[in-house]
């Protein structure tokens, strides 16, 4: 196959590009440069793409680098921005994943005659004996990367393909020393990409004013105050600036009036969690019991859909609105929505 | 690079290694052969020899003139006035924004959409404070060609405590520099646009224009570039300069016609295509193409894999390409500019090149447009 192979210039992609090549896959690397704004240390730094170059020169394939800059913005930065005005959870890695990599840098590669793209993903796509194409979970569980490509359908799936899901982190590292890639002991890339480590509250505040406004409990007697919404998230219980004497937990965050509530864990509990904007790998589930997962490595959950809604089998923490909940049938996924 | 090029620098990489500021023997060799090339250097672009410094490039050669001028006029009380133009180098604009910075009083003049400055807004740009203004004399992306006559003349008229910097790094293959350059007090030129070695250019300072250097020392250059000389890089760049003026005149006749016959094939054989600065007031290498509907990107990709080789806006030090401010600054709207290559032809280009280049380009296209239709 011809093969346009996302390099980032980490070790991941680094590897997934040379396993492609091993298997006789004719592989062409591109690294996307995603953000020149303010932080030069994320994902598309110019040592990351030196990075990847210097992999891609190795390997003997062509490298290029698309400047995705403006679809970047529009896409993830904005968007993101605008969940944390909203008190909504950003993905700026979901939507990454969706409007770039297979959404921007797909379609540059099938107009220019590749026939799929690769990364250096966590997840394993397979296609079972009806020619159905499946996401299952990577291999590594501690590094399973399924739940930020929730939203892939057949169409990215038959032309994506993720050769690291079937193996472990240590695997990776281990196929990277010994074919001497220079990214081998690069160590993981773990922050939004493009804000500086610990920029968060200064990146926001630059592009939406903050607005500070009351603390208060179920009654809406007022307990403290707070410097934005934005600086909270549901579930969270440390950093409120209030004594109550009990441990209290933000059970809700209301951005129009700049609001946040909070209260005991019980209630935060819910059997309910209402989804929106709901996407199937292949088509909506059944009544079933599926395994329900509310965060990046969070710990799965039983329940089942109905209609807009994921019914839980038992009481869980109350999931931010804007998370991702996605849906497995054993390891592989169903698909997924954003909590309401 | 050209062979001449190539021919004159070997003997001071392999052989005579001595510095040129030295006293002995292999030294003397060395200094000879560094002002013989400055001398030629001065012949070709109209200036004395004592008026050549020699610099790492054209990006020093113009953050020298740019910053060296304005800031010996300040220090001198002449004023502290700046005016280029939006569409210059990189190399002028980030000295003109570190200028600003200093307190300078900056402006950049806004560009005609036939990629001409606009002398209007030139003229009423300049005052009794302005005290450099730098025009490039070959834009370096769409390959017009300044009126620098009309500008010395305005500058002059308008600016009388100015000195006129061209940065003329993309005319010396097309343009005879010592007469389209001759209201400029200060000239950049860099070797590897003309044949030469990358890391090697020159600033002309003529007219005893103060400068203040950037690199300061030994006090090599007449104090204006201090530093060790690259002796091979200045008498590479004094040999590749001399085969391009020796040659310049058929070389342009020749790739002028080449390019002409590429552009009408072109917009011939490609629907909604467009062309990029007055046809007319270009030089002869420059082909500077839009296909509307078509993603530049993606079309050097698809180019590359063909082996021809085209470029869009400038590159930047991640190997990205940057949404040309060229274009921007001509008006062009961003879909278009997004949809802009530029082929460059020189002296080395070849009959069969253009045949290659009209035989593949449209087609490439053409499938590029046909994908993406399906994709939508």
């Amino acid at each position: 196959m011809k093969v346009l192979a996302l390099m980032s210039g980490g070790v991941d992609s680094s590897v997934a590009a040379a396993l492609l090549q091993s298997q006789g896959h004719d592989v062409t690397g591109v690294t996307l440069r995603l953000w020149g704004g303010e932080t030069d240390s994320g994902c598309c730094s110019v040592a990351d793409v030196e990075d990847a170059r210097r992999v891609a020169a190795q390997l003997d394939i062509p490298h290029y680098v698309f400047n995705l800059g403006d679809d970047f913005g529009a896409s993830v930065v904005e968007p993101y921005v605008a969940a944390y005005a909203a008190a909504r959870t950003p993905n700026p890695c979901v939507e990454c994943n969706r409007s770039i990599k297979f959404g921007r840098a797909l379609d540059r590669a099938l107009t220019l005659g590749f026939d799929a793209v690769a990364t250096g993903h966590h997840a394993r796509v397979q296609r079972d004996p009806a020619g159905v194409y499946r996401l299952r979970r990577g291999a590594d569980s501690a590094k399973d990367q399924s739940y930020v490509l929730y939203m892939l359908g057949q169409r990215e799936l038959a032309r994506s393909l993720l050769p690291i899901g079937e193996l472990t982190k240590s695997e990776v590292r281990a196929i990277a020393s010994e074919l001497g890639l220079r990214t081998a002991g690069k160590p993981e890339s773990m922050d939004v990409c493009f804000i500086a480590r610990g920029d968060r509250i200064r990146f926001l505040a630059a592009r939406a004013p903050a607005r500070p406004g009351p603390i208060v409990d179920k009654e809406g007697t007022v307990l403290g105050s707070h410097d934005g919404v934005h600086t909270l998230t549901v579930g969270q219980r440390r950093g409120l600036g209030v004594a109550t004497g009990t441990v209290r937990y933000v059970v809700d965050l209301d951005a129009p009036r700049a609001t946040v509530t909070i209260g005991a864990y019980a209630d935060l509990l819910t059997t309910d969690i209402a989804v929106r904007d709901l996407h199937f790998v292949r088509e909506p589930p059944d009544s079933r019991q599926l395994v329900v997962q509310t965060r990046a490595h969070g710990a799965p959950l039983t329940g089942h859909l109905e209609d807009q809604r994921v019914r839980l089998q038992a009481p869980a923490p109350r999931v931010a609105p804007g998370q991702v909940v996605a849906l497995y049938d054993g390891d592989s996924l169903v698909g997924g929505g954003l909590a309401c | 690079m050209r062979p001449e090029s190539i021919a004159a620098m070997e003997p001071f990489l392999a052989g005579c290694f001595a510095n040129p500021s030295g006293i002995h023997g292999a030294a003397r060799a060395a200094k000879t052969a560094l002002e013989v090339a400055r001398e030629l250097v001065a012949a070709a672009l109209g200036a004395q020899p004592g008026e050549v410094v020699f610099t790492a490039g054209g990006t020093e050669a113009d953050n020298l003139a740019v910053e060296g001028a304005a800031r010996a006029a300040r220090a001198a009380g002449r004023g502290d006035g700046v005016v280029t133009t939006a569409f210059e180098h990189k190399g002028v604009l980030a000295a003109a924004d570190r200028l600003a910075v200093d307190g300078f009083t900056v402006q950049r003049v806004g560009i005609g959409g036939d990629g001409i400055v606009d002398l209007d807004a030139l003229g009423r740009a300049l005052d009794a404070k302005t005290v450099v203004v730098s025009v490039m004399l070959v834009n370096n992306e769409v390959g017009t060609i300044q009126p620098l006559d009309e500008i010395g003349a305005l500058v002059r008229d308008r600016a009388p405590h100015a000195v006129l910097h061209t940065d003329a790094v993309q005319a010396v293959p097309w343009l005879d520099v010592a007469e389209t350059a001759s209201a400029a007090d200060l000239v950049a030129i860099s070797a590897h646009k003309f044949g030469g070695p990358k890391g090697s250019g020159a600033l002309v300072a003529r007219n005893g224009v103060p400068l203040i250097p950037l690199l300061e020392g030994g006090g090599q250059e007449r104090g204006l570039r201090a530093g060790t000389v690259n002796v091979a890089g200045v008498v590479a760049l004094a040999a590749a300069l001399q085969a391009t003026v020796d040659t310049r005149a058929a070389d342009g006749i020749r790739v002028g016609a080449m390019r002409d016959r590429l552009v009408a094939g072109l917009v011939d054989a490609v629907p909604d295509t467009f062309v990029n600065g007055d046809p007319h007031r270009k030089i002869a290498g420059n082909c500077h193409l839009g296909f509307r509907g078509v993603e530049a990107e993606a079309l050097l990709v698809a180019l590359d894999q063909a082996d021809v080789y085209a470029a869009a806006g400038s590159s930047c030090s991640s190997g990205a390409t940057e949404p040309s401010h060229v274009l921007a600054a001509m008006g062009l709207p961003r879909d278009a500019a997004l949809a802009s290559v530029r082929i460059s032809l020189g002296f080395a280009s070849s009959d069969a090149d253009v045949d290659r280049a009209l035989d593949v380009l449209p087609a490439t296209v053409a499938q590029l447009r046909a994908r993406m239709g399906a994709l939508a």
